[in-house]
């Protein structure tokens, strides 16, 4: 990048500044026009100068010039007017001369505001590209939310500053020599003293603010730091909250605070007190006018018009003068931004473009062998973990290396994978060096994966077919339109410097996934997770999962048909009572009395948690049946039963896990509300306190509580008044409430629910787990099975994945580069989360969907974490202390020392 | 089954006919009431302990893995306490246990059994005199073993 800002907005938009110059200097002429109107309008028409006379008329708009060698030439003969007219016309164009100027004047802004958007633009974008071509080893410096707080904030001024970089001071610096030019002309001491005071200006100001200029630049140094704590703080709160350090991120964010509150308050009072002294010698220039001037005059030797058209004049300097002092400033500051910022970005080493070219091709297969020549990797501190390796993998073999922790395995495996630079010796690929191969080929033909996965905020599918999006492969189809927006799109960014690839392309390279389009790609999904075990995990989040039944209707209606199949299977197993299942004319024994009664999920604001109790309609339809009597009678005996079983014990008791209607602060509550309302009858009870005893009643579930407090009268009174409820639901509430309907698909609930569509009996041992086992094994019938993943696999996965767990996400990261056809596959200790059983099985079944895969035929290099494993692989490699000490099949290995050691 | 009921019937397990009905109530009530057919698994020998069960109605079976297949060791019936020793100290289940009819059970975890052994001291010592019993029992039955084995020397 330009080292000064000055120099890059003049190399990026020479000619845009070079025409809005052009353009500035066209609105000059109405604008000048436009002042000397007023004058016409006022001596002419107004004053009558010109028209003395009845009659007398003028010509307008008469363009006539004197040419040399042609003579007088009319171009334009005028018109003929009046007083009247004439000061109609006069009046017109003077409301021309305002439409004009106000039309240039917006031109320009926007034109300059345009101009600024762009350059800030590149900027940013060169900015963001730069960190894609940073060296692995800049990222242990930096970090994110410094990064992004400089590409976010701290160019921004610069798109701003960009259209007056150079109009600005053409403008005003004319401005203002006119208005000294104009001084001088009337008076030469005069002139002097005004040049004298601007010239003071000019040098002490700057000066002046240079405090200001080193300021600012700790202000941005502060802040930046600032927000890269705060990313700190979030990143690291489980570390913060584990040692109980909040109070000391507390103390460390307060003082970066209190620094830049000292340097902002710094700043004003610099800021000010320039403002001031500017301001003061502006205003002393008037009073050595009227002193010297009026002393001059008095002396005769200076006139008095011309003293009053110096003052006049004088007038017009301190504005442009303080505009142009203001523009230096916002120069120096934009430019020590820039500085500042192009420091940062500045790094040795930079990943050549060319190797990051986009590449909508299919890259051919690697050539020749993978090697390391003499390679030597170093970490931080310059302590060698791999020293002079030389060692050869053939396309399609199966290697497994091992070593202890450090051994020098994982940092050739991290060579390889291009995320550590070799410090000495090369990696070929053939007879090229891997490092100058393009990415487009390193980064496709050879998978590297580490344990430390990053996984973008969005769907498991986005971040599991992550690998794939190498270049724009499908244009998308548009209508005319979006044809248009996307016209526009690509040349703004031309214009800006900006590559012009469509984000909503298709980039996902279904044959790097050895399928042939997006119709196929599933089976190589489902391939991949089932190779790393994940099936059943993507399966239990689609069960959580709801759907939108209008959008899968097939799905929908396909769930609601196995409703009757869950029933016949449960039969068939002799477990017909492990569900009880939702019908409209019967209690479920197995659900809440709320639950009963509502007979839906409430889903409106009117009737979702405690604001049913307050819901008009609900309470007339149970007032009218005299339930809520019952219901009171219900609540009050929970509530003494509570306060009977809790009352003693402290609030953090496990016990507590099990009073699913109350929490342990509210026993004190019920204790008293109890004792109040001993021996009262309901009637005589407040709102209030009914509503807080009847809610207990709402969560009561007799088999779970065992108060003996469900009678078979008081069930079917529940079930009557639920009909009721739902027979003459009034159109308002219609949308509030999805009621359990067989026949059809309930939105709000999830899948599993929608399967089950009743209540699991919560008296049979493990009854959960079993029927959550049968309603896998129905959805993953096929059919269904590939709708049901793909709901799965809708699942957000949060910000860097932090919503799986990391076993999960480990697992994800293989099963992702799995997806790649690639020719090399390098593990480097993808699953230590896992446990060794569960590793062991993966590492098989990733070993045969390698070699047996169709068309993958492709070499594995597999760091491995203990020896167990090595008679899976063709060749083993052991490291120790970074130098290769065995290589060899495992069946010769056994007399190697370093082997004894890690068997042992 | 009320709770109630439950808490009669706990009373009439040994080891907490000396803790107080409420204090029974409480643990009926934060137990799980659950139900085996005949022939079901509580659980088996070798599987994590995280649980006791108190058998309320029923009977069930007890079962050693040997060598030449599964041994029945003992039979429990109602009123009676299994499982209790995988979870005081921390070993995998000794035995499997399996219903031998239609049988009801109070499951209590691992975690309220054993909040209610520090809450209750008195079941504590209860436990302690069963376990004693035990042990004695067994040293005898080893004493025994030993004596017969020296015999034919």
């Amino acid at each position: 990048m330009e080292k000064g800002l000055t120099h890059y907005i003049w190399t990026h938009t020479r000619k845009q500044q070079l025409w809005i110059l052009v353009i500035v200097a066209l609105s000059m002429i109405p604008y000048f026009l436009s002042f000397d109107l007023p004058k016409q309008i006022v001596n002419g028409p107004i004053q009558g100068q010109g028209f003395e006379g009845e009659a007398a008329r003028q010509m307008f708009m008469r363009i006539e010039f004197a040419l040399p060698f042609v003579g007088n030439v009319v171009f334009f003969p005028g018109l003929e007017l009046n007083r009247l007219e004439m000061l109609i016309a006069l009046s017109m164009v003077f409301l021309a001369l305002v439409v004009v100027n106000g039309m240039f004047k917006l031109y320009i802004n926007t034109y300059k505001g345009r101009l600024g958007e762009r350059l800030l633009r590149r900027i940013r974008f060169e900015l963001v590209d730069r960190v894609l071509r940073f060296p692995p080893s800049q990222f242990k410096r930096v970090k994110g939310a410094e990064i992004a707080s400089m590409i976010k904030d701290e160019v921004e001024p610069m798109g701003g500053f960009t259209g007056d970089a150079f109009v600005a001071p053409a403008l005003l610096g004319g401005q203002a020599a006119t208005a000294l030019f104009f001084i001088f002309v009337q008076n030469v001491w005069l002139g002097m003293i005004a040049g004298v005071i601007v010239a003071v200006q000019a040098v002490l100001i700057p000066r002046m603010r240079r405090r200001l200029l080193v300021l600012g630049r700790e202000r941005q140094l502060t802040a930046r730091e600032l927000a890269g704590r705060v990313s700190e703080i979030v990143e690291g709160i489980g570390t913060i909250h584990a040692y109980d350090t909040t109070n000391f991120e507390r103390a460390d964010v307060a003082s970066r605070l209190g620094r830049i509150f000292k340097i902002r308050y710094d700043l004003y009072q610099w800021k000010f007190l320039v403002k001031f002294i500017n301001n003061f010698l502006a205003s002393v220039t008037p009073f050595l006018f009227y002193l010297i001037g009026g002393y001059l005059a008095l002396q005769g030797r200076l006139d008095i018009g011309q003293l009053v058209a110096v003052i006049a004049a004088y007038k017009d300097l301190p504005g442009p003068l303080k505009e142009l002092i203001d523009w230096d400033q916002a120069r120096q500051d934009v430019q020590v931004k820039y500085n500042q910022v192009v420091e940062q970005f500045k790094v040795d080493n930079m990943v050549d473009p060319s190797i990051q070219k986009v590449s909508v091709e299919e890259t051919a297969a690697l050539a020749g062998t993978l090697a390391a020549v003499n390679l030597t990797m170093a970490d931080d501190s310059g302590a060698r973990t791999l020293e002079h390796v030389s060692v050869q993998f053939a396309p399609n073999e199966i290697v497994a290396i091992i070593g202890g922790a450090a051994a020098g395995g994982d940092a050739l495996a991290e060579a390889i994978g291009r995320t550590v630079w070799p410090e000495s010796g090369r990696i070929s690929v053939g007879d090229r060096d891997l490092y100058d191969l393009p990415e487009s080929v390193s980064g496709r033909r050879i998978t590297y994966v580490s344990s430390d996965a990053y996984y973008f905020y969005g769907t498991l599918r986005d971040n599991l077919l992550y690998g794939l999006k190498h270049a724009p492969l499908r244009d998308p189809v548009y209508d005319d339109a979006h044809l248009n927006f996307r016209a526009w799109e690509k040349d703004e960014a031309r214009m800006a410097g900006n590559p012009d690839y469509d984000v909503h392309s298709d980039w996902i390279d279904y044959r790097g996934a050895g399928a042939t389009g997006p119709d196929d790609l599933f089976q190589s999904v489902s391939s991949v997770l089932d190779c790393v075990y994940l099936t059943k995990d993507i399966m239990e989040l689609a069960l959580r999962s709801t759907v939108e039944p209008a959008l899968n209707e097939a799905l929908t209606q396909h769930i609601v048909g196995l409703r009757h199949t869950l029933r016949d299977e449960l039969d068939k197993a002799n477990l017909s009572n492990l569900v009880v299942p939702f019908e409209p004319d019967r209690y479920n024994i197995e659900a809440t009395v709320g639950e009963n009664l509502l007979f839906g999920t409430a889903i409106g604001e009117e009737l979702v948690g405690r604001a049913i109790g307050r819901n008009a309609y609900f309470r007339e339809v149970v007032g009218r049946n005299g339930l809520d009597r019952m219901l009171y009678q219900m609540g009050y005996e929970i509530a003494e039963n509570a306060v009977e079983l809790f009352a003693g014990l402290p609030p953090d008791h496990p016990f507590f896990q099990q009073l699913t209607f109350m929490t342990p602060d509210d026993i004190p509550m019920y204790q008293q509300l109890l004792q109040k309302l001993k021996g009262k009858d309901f009637s005589e009870t407040t709102d209030d306190d009914k509503h807080k005893i009847i809610r207990l009643s709402f969560a009561y579930i007799e088999p779970r509580h065992r108060f003996g407090l469900l009678t078979e009268e008081l069930m079917a009174k529940i079930v009557d008044v639920r009909l009721q409820f739902h027979e003459n639901l009034p159109d308002g509430l219609k949308g509030a409430i999805d009621r359990y309907d067989p026949h059809s698909y309930m939105a709000s609930a999830s899948i599993m629910d929608n399967v089950l569509f009743g209540r699991v009996s919560h008296r049979q041992a493990d009854g959960p787990e079993r029927v959550r086992a049968m309603v896998i094994a129905l959805l993953s019938e096929p059919g269904i099975y590939d709708e049901v993943l793909s709901i799965g696999l809708e699942f957000n996965v949060g910000s860097g994945g932090r919503r799986l767990t990391q076993v999960q996400r480990q697992k994800l990261n293989l099963a992702r580069a799995l997806l790649r056809r690639s020719d090399y596959y390098v593990f480097n200790r993808p699953l230590p989360a896992l446990d060794s059983r569960s590793q062991e099985q993966i590492c098989r079944n990733v070993l045969t969907l390698v070699r047996d895969g169709e068309n993958r035929n492709a070499a594995v290099i597999w760091v491995l974490t203990n020896t167990s494993l090595t008679d899976l692989f063709d060749r083993v490699l052991i490291f120790d202390k970074g130098r290769l000490v065995g290589d060899g099949k495992h069946t010769d290995l056994a007399d190697n020392a370093t082997f004894k050691e890690l068997v042992s | 089954m009320l709770l109630k009921d439950e808490v009669q019937m706990l009373r009439r397990v040994p080891l907490f006919s000396g803790v107080d009905p409420t204090k029974l109530k409480l643990l009926a009530f934060t137990s799980d009431r659950v139900h085996y057919a005949a022939g079901e698994i509580l659980f088996r020998q070798g599987d994590n302990g995280d649980a006791a069960y108190v058998i309320l109605t029923g009977r069930a079976d007890i079962l050693v893995e040997a060598p030449g297949g599964q041994i029945k060791v003992a039979e429990v019936e109602n009123n009676s306490i299994v499982g209790e020793i995988a979870i005081l100290c921390d070993v995998s289940r000794t035995a499997t246990v399996k219903a031998a009819t239609s049988l009801e059970a109070l499951r209590i975890s691992k975690e309220h059994f054993l909040k209610l052994l520090t809450d209750f001291p008195e079941m504590t010592i209860e436990i302690m005199r069963e376990l004693a019993s035990r042990l004695s029992r067994t040293t005898m039955e080893l004493t025994d073993e030993r004596a017969r084995a020296r015999k034919p020397d």
